[in-house]
């Protein structure tokens, strides 16, 4: 092995963590801008080596400073690492090109080179969370990834940017903090933070009441930071006052990446004690799905800002992916994991086209919608195209996460869940339907209708996104064998 | 049976209390400020917890020397270094927001922002 693919797991999140303080030492937004997007394309094509590199020769444990685990701090990366680690870096590939007039449309001159620092970081510490085997490491990035993700949003230029910015900053310390009480429970009791480690040993003291406590702790707390419905009240504010470019890169992102730290602290940390068995966890989590699943929609039904619609309908759609990591089996755990790729190209791809609308409008107002199918016909089409994979029809990605969602389902005999989620997703039908009639079958107040499209930088990185959400749904013999082999390792370790 | 005992266990009451203390403020404070300091004090019942935990009576540093035989765990106690710069910044980051609000909404009280909020929509 080549130096690079060795070290391609600690790059990828050295790169853009190294790169953010240049961002400030260059001052200019321009160069900021081309570093960070010239950071962010270098980490994508990195995630890809690794990706390849994990699915031809399976985990890959790094360790750091050539200390053995569990004393040293280990990078764990396996087929679900890797597929988060490479959401992440495209995400912020696409986003980072498409950032440049956005962010000058929206946030002041002088704060530019900020922005880019910031975004940097964030990615760094997400790439950081799917990487590390370490649960306190776990920690740190989440803090890393959280505190930027805070700044980004106060950013927004409405002042209730602040406001939300604030309380999502009070409940993700929360979060974060429950997660650090659970697990100092967890070192009192077994004397180790490795996740492997602590797979072997949690076991022993499973039924005590400190694990238990612990347990609820931690999964509380990465259900804050995931918006578990009913804890979802900080996302809706935060993604629809943020700025366009960000509120696309973290509804594309850091909801995923905290699905995945859920995912690992179940699958892996907890792996031998089958949470769901043994702690009841299962019903819990299918019922807030569901709920979710349900309330987002529902909820959606009645926005009256487009970015605020969208927020809510993200809501739901973590409630399927949580759906498809309690099922359990593995073909809905492969649809969960799915559904963690899909829902990123889709709904990036969603928040890139309101980004546009913004751009041109100054608003995304549902009410400001009218004519768009005439006045910016390709955004239009990318919103049609993208709520489309949200709905789940065939021919998008939307419908290959559902289809192995309800299998799932059907493979447990729990036909009423399968049953759900396909009406879930009619209420899906409602909430785009409603933006799509006033696009194209309302006529704006003052009448104008003429051609007024957004420019081309910003329409090519969405119609990347919108294309990938596509292509992946008439052709996923990629990403289903990625995500099986993925739900593949993680059930192998919980057995 | 568990034991309750008082006097050994006095450090995590603390935390306990601490942390109580500080969710309590948070949920039911107004004032932004206040708020910031309830995630505080909570943030600082589990640095106490951790801290609490890694000690062991009579225990010193752990240091390769013959004359020393009880240590006290210093990992836990550098875990929470990283966490106490975790939440300085969490803090500074939080003022610098209610600075920002108190700017642009003229109050820093949680319930009037929420009128003058519920007003412009």
């Amino acid at each position: 092995m080549t130096f690079l693919s060795l070290n391609m797991s600690v790059l990828a999140v050295i790169v853009p963590l190294m790169a953010a303080p240049i961002c400030v030492l260059l001052r200019h937004s321009g160069l900021a801008w081309a570093w960070a997007t010239a950071i962010a394309g270098i980490t994508f094509v990195l995630s890809i080596g690794l990706l390849q590199h994990i699915m031809a020769n399976g985990t890959l444990v790094y360790e750091m400073g050539g200390w053995d685990g569990p004393w040293g701090i280990v990078y764990h990366i396996d087929e679900v690492s890797a597929l988060v680690v490479m959401i992440v870096a495209a995400i912020a590939a696409v986003v980072m090109p498409y950032a440049k007039l956005s962010i000058e449309r929206e946030i002041p001159k002088e704060r530019h080179y900020l922005v880019y620092c910031m975004f940097l970081l964030c990615m760094a510490g997400l790439i950081g969370m799917a990487v590390t085997g370490d649960a306190f490491n776990l920690f740190v990035f989440l803090e890393v990834s959280s505190l930027s993700s805070y700044v980004l949003i106060s950013l927004g230029n409405d002042r209730r940017a602040l406001t939300a910015s604030l309380r999502y900053l009070i409940i993700g310390t929360l979060g974060a903090t429950f997660y650090v009480i659970g697990l100092g429970m967890i070192y009192m009791m077994t004397g180790s933070l490795n996740m492997t480690d602590l797979a072997t040993s949690l076991p022993e003291v499973q039924d005590t009441q400190t694990i238990h406590v612990a347990f609820a702790f931690v999964i509380i707390g990465f259900g804050l930071k995931l918006a578990l419905f009913p804890l979802h009240i900080w996302l809706p504010n935060a993604y629809t006052y943020a700025p366009s470019a960000v509120t696309a890169f973290l509804a594309a992102t850091a909801t995923k990446v905290a699905v995945y730290a859920m995912l690992r602290l179940i699958y892996t940390v907890f792996g031998d004690v089958n949470p769901f068995e043994t702690y009841g966890l299962r019903g819990v989590m299918i019922a807030l799905a569901l709920l979710g699943m349900f309330a987002g929609s529902l909820l959606a039904i009645f926005q009256t800002n487009v970015k605020r619609l969208l927020a809510y309908s993200s809501i739901a759609q973590v409630g399927y992916m949580v759906l498809g990591i309690s099922i359990g089996n593995a073909i809905a755990l492969e649809g969960g994991i799915i559904h963690m790729f899909n829902h990123a190209l889709m709904k990036g791809g969603l928040f890139m086209a309101m980004g546009c609308v913004f751009y041109m409008v100054g608003s995304t107002d549902l009410k400001d919608m009218a004519g768009m199918g005439k006045r910016m016909p390709l955004t239009a089409a990318a919103f049609v195209i993208g709520g489309f994979a949200l709905v789940g029809t065939p021919l998008t990605v939307g419908f290959i996460s559902k289809f192995y969602l309800v299998q799932g389902a059907l493979a447990e005999g729990w036909w009423p869940i399968a049953f759900m989620i396909m009406f879930a997703s009619l209420l899906a039908v409602i909430y785009v339907w409603r933006v799509v009639e006033v696009m194209y079958f309302q006529k704006p107040a003052d009448g104008d209708l003429s051609y007024n499209e957004a420019p081309i930088a910003m329409l090519i990185p969405t119609y990347v996104l919108i294309g990938a959400a596509v292509y992946f749904g008439t052709d996923a013999t990629l990403t289903s064998e990625i995500s099986l082999n993925a739900a593949q390792t993680l059930l192998g370790g919980s057995k | 049976m568990i034991d309750y005992a008082f006097p050994g266990l006095l450090n995590y009451w603390i935390v306990f209390l601490l942390m109580m203390i500080g969710l309590y403020i948070v949920i039911a404070h107004e004032n932004l400020i206040k708020k910031i300091v309830g995630l505080n004090v909570f943030q600082v019942s589990v640095f106490v917890f951790y801290i609490s935990m890694a000690k062991i009576k009579g225990g010193t540093a752990p240091i390769l020397a013959d004359s020393i035989e009880v240590y006290s765990n210093p990992l836990p106690h550098v875990l929470i270094l990283t966490a106490i710069v975790v939440g300085v910044a969490t803090t500074a980051l939080g003022l610098a927001l209610v600075v920002r609000i108190q700017e642009s909404y003229d109050t820093i009280e949680d319930d009037e922002i929420r009128d003058i909020e519920e007003r412009s929509d």
